[in-house]
């Protein structure tokens, strides 16, 4: 069963590695997306999947990296990939301050809120606020990245660097998920009132989930601005926040491949769906509700952590 | 002193819509703590449906323009109930057991499906109602020229209200829904019919977001399939301003969120009207986590 | 022997009910005390004043010469007392050694950059957490269904998991909350030797439980509370004669 998976996993990332010299540039641009979205959806991943927060703004923060981005880059030139860091601390600094006092609100609360959170930053953009983010018609004229002296460009360029990004995320949070860490925010997530009795400072691992996530999503937004080299309010409205929310649970909250598989289908399936032109998303609204019948718990829900018991009792036998 | 009587009537009568759709909102989540995503879009389609009969009937040729208001109100609260009761029917039923959170993602899914469905069967464009049903004239009150569908809208939702708060409170249904909203297994064992409670819910709640269309295509005079996003955010925002699950509560949300927006547009700025509408929520909801109207219940441990 | 834990004057209002009414009483280091009562006395909310779950309205909590009134639950846990729940609390989707080894967490350091980048001393501290969690399981006997749900174990175990991971928290003073809820006679009887055992562990218990054999056996000093004030307190063969409690069991109809 394990073993079947892995040979999946592997077949899989092969596949998707080679896909840039079979497809057309037209494709390669949907899995360039596929691989935002991917990335994104796994750092949503980690505060509505692992700690449970219903989170629904998240493009609030991709918005907050894609802006510093844009907005340093063309005004001092700074290199692209310099802006990567910078656009993920911004990110996770808003969240540091604005999930403080928001952050012991329960369920429903805490969503409208957070989708409250997305439409302020999304009006204050188009208002151009503090004069620095050119309204709705955004911010043009962002630079390409640079890696090592390679200019990235065209479709397939970019596909490496984003699913090179993607790879990392992912082999970082699947040991973040296994660490002490990632447990915390399980037990906060089941029942935060024996979580904070065993000992876990439960407002502090929500704080520092939201923090992770919102870090990571700056980053997106980073390299989102630099593959468009215009980005605009529109491209971070509430509905983007809908579509991230619905791949964490389409997937399988918690779980890494889950996430996957959810934005190959809620970013894949009206691609593919195109020969039904204007019917495509009606068509993807109903294989949602006939999916969640089926597989309640997502597409692919989490496997349970495996410890090694049996080593430890073993030499524990001996002793 | 003008414009801010022009702008709290104004604000009222949109908050008098949210409020409606509002308590479609609160009143699912009560008995299924779920929130019904897919509620914007009744409303939608009690616009639309408002719209195609309107069109199509030819009621103004039998009766007067009040006439003509309150049958067509009824035909599409009946019509959107019907939606109601079946998208509860497919879509939610199977998942009553499940994690809230994947009924949430058939919520979502049956949004998409249902604004899909409005645009291909109307289009994509904006759609626009006869602006001859309700005379356009204004009332005088207080050397003010208010115009009376706004006021007609404001007393509609009102009387609305009232109708549904007795209704819960009086009649031995609106007993039953109350139980089932505080402890579905205990009504279940005092012998109430949990299901048949859920489904009048379903009934009763996307009626009034029907009405709220019709509503909203008489007094703005154009429809969209895309409204129904906007306008459940918002109603289900001034649901949780009353504390989600209470019905005065989503009364005064609704019609708090109105005169907040209304009230940010003419003495704010019109541009950052829905900004300011959020503020004030997430301030209200740090000094009340659980919104004006909900109940503060400490956790038993 | 020295005072671990002090109450003073503890006092809780819930609305106009008073829940706990000045209730004063002292734990003896490495003692066994049972704090019995009719239902609805304020038992449990004395036990929730201790922990942090709830504020008292007056009075103080001392632990260890500290006064810890207002210290957040999960800072309590690391100074030293540890829980159980009258309504079982598991994770329940997760598995027993899950379970327990969120009661090693507050004696743990990694953050989540060493969770992401696993340096030498997370791993060495990651093992050293599953050891001990295995070690407590085996201590409450339930080192077979490590990897097991928590949902799947039955009533009696879930309780014992629920002590597991209390232990795990490595306290000096364990609050059992009806530990015995829902055991048969012959999982009682186990488990009075398991209170002993921690005790001996020298881990002072604190208990509340209806099962008046456990209390007599296990317990050797009690606490008596009625309408929230302290009624009665004593050894437990003095409390067994003492008329006013007595009368608040007969009143009530209890064993």
């Amino acid at each position: 069963m394990k073993n079947k998976r892995i040979v999946i996993y592997v077949a899989f990332g092969v596949i998707l590695l080679l896909s840039p010299s079979f497809l057309n540039a037209y494709w390669v641009d949907v899995l360039n997306n596929v691989g935002l979205y991917t990335i994104l959806a796994l750092s949503l991943n980690i505060i509505l999947g692992h700690a449970g927060l219903f989170h629904m703004g998240h493009a609030a923060f991709y918005a907050l990296g894609a802006y510093t981005t844009a907005i340093i880059n063309t005004t001092y030139h700074i290199p692209i990939l310099w802006l990567l860091p910078v656009s993920g601390l911004v990110a996770g600094l808003a969240a540091l301050v604005v999930a403080r006092p928001i952050i012991h609100l329960r369920g429903d609360y805490l969503l409208i809120v957070t989708i409250g959170l997305v439409e302020i930053i999304r009006i204050a953009l188009v208002n151009n606020v503090f004069g620095i983010t050119g309204g709705s018609n955004g911010i043009f004229g962002i630079s390409r990245p640079v890696l090592l002296g390679w200019k990235i460009n065209k479709p397939w360029e970019f596909f490496y660097l984003i699913w090179g990004f993607a790879a990392v995320t992912i082999f970082l949070f699947d040991r973040l998920e296994k660490s002490r860490f990632g447990r915390a925010l399980n037990y906060l997530r089941e029942d935060d009132v024996a979580a904070e009795g065993s000992g876990i400072n439960t407002a502090h691992y929500k704080l520092i989930a939201f923090v992770i996530g919102a870090f990571w999503a700056g980053m997106v937004g980073n390299i989102f601005a630099a593959k468009m080299t215009i980005i605009a309010p529109e491209s971070f409205n509430f509905w983007e926040s809908v579509v991230l929310f619905m791949i964490v649970l389409l997937g399988g909250r918690g779980s890494i491949p889950g996430v996957i598989l959810g934005s190959f289908l809620v970013l894949g399936l009206p691609e593919i769906f195109r020969q039904f032109a204007t019917a495509r998303m009606l068509i993807f609204g109903a294989f949602m509700v006939v999916m969640m019948i089926f597989r309640t718990e997502g597409i692919l829900p989490p496997l349970p952590r495996k410890y090694p018991i049996a080593k430890v009792l073993g030499r524990e036998g001996s002793v | 002193m003008e414009l801010f009587i022009q702008q709290l009537t104004n604000g009222l009568a949109v908050g008098g819509i949210y409020a409606l759709i509002a308590l479609g909102y609160t009143m699912v989540y009560g008995v299924l703590k779920l929130i019904n995503f897919a509620h914007g879009d009744l409303f939608t389609i009690g616009a639309y449906l408002g719209l195609t009969l309107l069109t199509t009937l030819g009621l103004t040729n039998y009766l007067g323009p009040f006439g003509v208001v309150i049958v067509l109100a009824l035909m599409v609260m009946g019509l959107v109930a019907i939606v109601g009761a079946a998208l509860e029917r497919v879509a939610y039923r199977p998942l009553r057991t499940s994690h809230r959170l994947s009924a949430v993602v058939s919520a979502l899914g049956a949004s998409i499906f249902f604004q899909n469905a409005v645009m291909l069967i109307y289009g994509a464009r904006y759609k626009v109602y006869p602006h001859d049903i309700l005379p356009r004239t204004a009332i005088h009150v207080f050397g003010l020229d208010i115009p009376l569908i706004r006021l007609l809208i404001l007393l509609t939702s009102i009387v609305m209200m009232i109708g549904l708060y007795l209704f819960i409170q009086r009649t031995k249904i609106g007993t039953a829904i109350r139980a089932a909203a505080i402890d579905q297994g205990a009504a279940k064992l005092m012998g109430i019919n949990v299901d048949r409670v859920i489904m009048i819910v379903f009934l009763i709640g996307p009626a009034l977001g029907g009405a709220a269309g019709l509503m909203v295509g008489l007094y703005y005079g154009q429809i969209n399939f895309t409204m129904g996003w906007l306008y459940g955010l918002k109603a289900f925002t001034a649901a949780i301003l009353g504390g989600i699950g209470n019905i005065p509560g989503a009364m005064v949300g609704g019609l708090l969120l109105g005169v907040i927006e209304a009230m940010g547009a003419a003495y704010i700025s019109i541009a950052w009207k829905d900004a300011i509408a959020f503020c004030v929520l997430i301030l209200i909801l740090i000094v009340r986590p659980t919104g004006l109207l909900g109940e503060r219940v400490a956790e038993k441990i | 022997m020295s005072t671990l834990l002090s109450l003073k004057n503890l006092t809780k209002r819930f609305g106009g009910l008073v829940a706990v009414d000045h209730v004063s009483f002292d734990v003896e280091t490495g003692s066994i005390v049972g704090l019995i009562g009719p239902n609805g006395a304020g038992k449990t909310t004395v036990f929730n004043l201790i922990t942090g779950n709830y504020r008292p309205d007056e009075g103080e909590v001392v632990f260890e010469d500290r006064s810890i009134k207002n210290l957040p639950t999960h800072q309590i846990v690391s100074l030293g007392i540890s829980r159980t729940f009258q309504t079982i609390r598991l994770f329940q989707k997760l598995s027993a050694i899950e379970n327990v080894l969120a009661g090693c967490h507050c004696r743990m350091k990694a953050g989540s950059l060493a969770g992401m980048f696993r340096p030498p001393a997370q791993r060495r501290e990651e093992r050293q957490a599953l050891e001990t969690a295995l070690q407590e399981l085996q201590f409450v006997g339930l080192h077979d269904d490590a990897e097991q749900l928590a949902e799947n174990l039955s009533y009696g175990n879930q309780r014992l998991l629920e002590i597991a991971r209390a232990l795990a928290t490595q306290p000096r003073f364990i609050i059992l909350d009806e530990p015995a809820g829902g055991m048969n006679n012959q999982e009682t009887a186990a488990l009075i030797e398991t209170i002993r055992k921690i005790r001996d562990r020298g881990i002072t218990v604190l208990l509340i439980e209806h099962d008046m054999s456990l209390v007599m056996e296990a317990c050797e000093h009690l606490v008596v509370i009625e309408n929230g004030a302290k009624i009665a307190e004593g050894t437990p063969q003095a409390i067994q004669n003492d008329p006013k409690v007595i009368e608040a069991y007969l009143g009530t109809d209890e064993e």
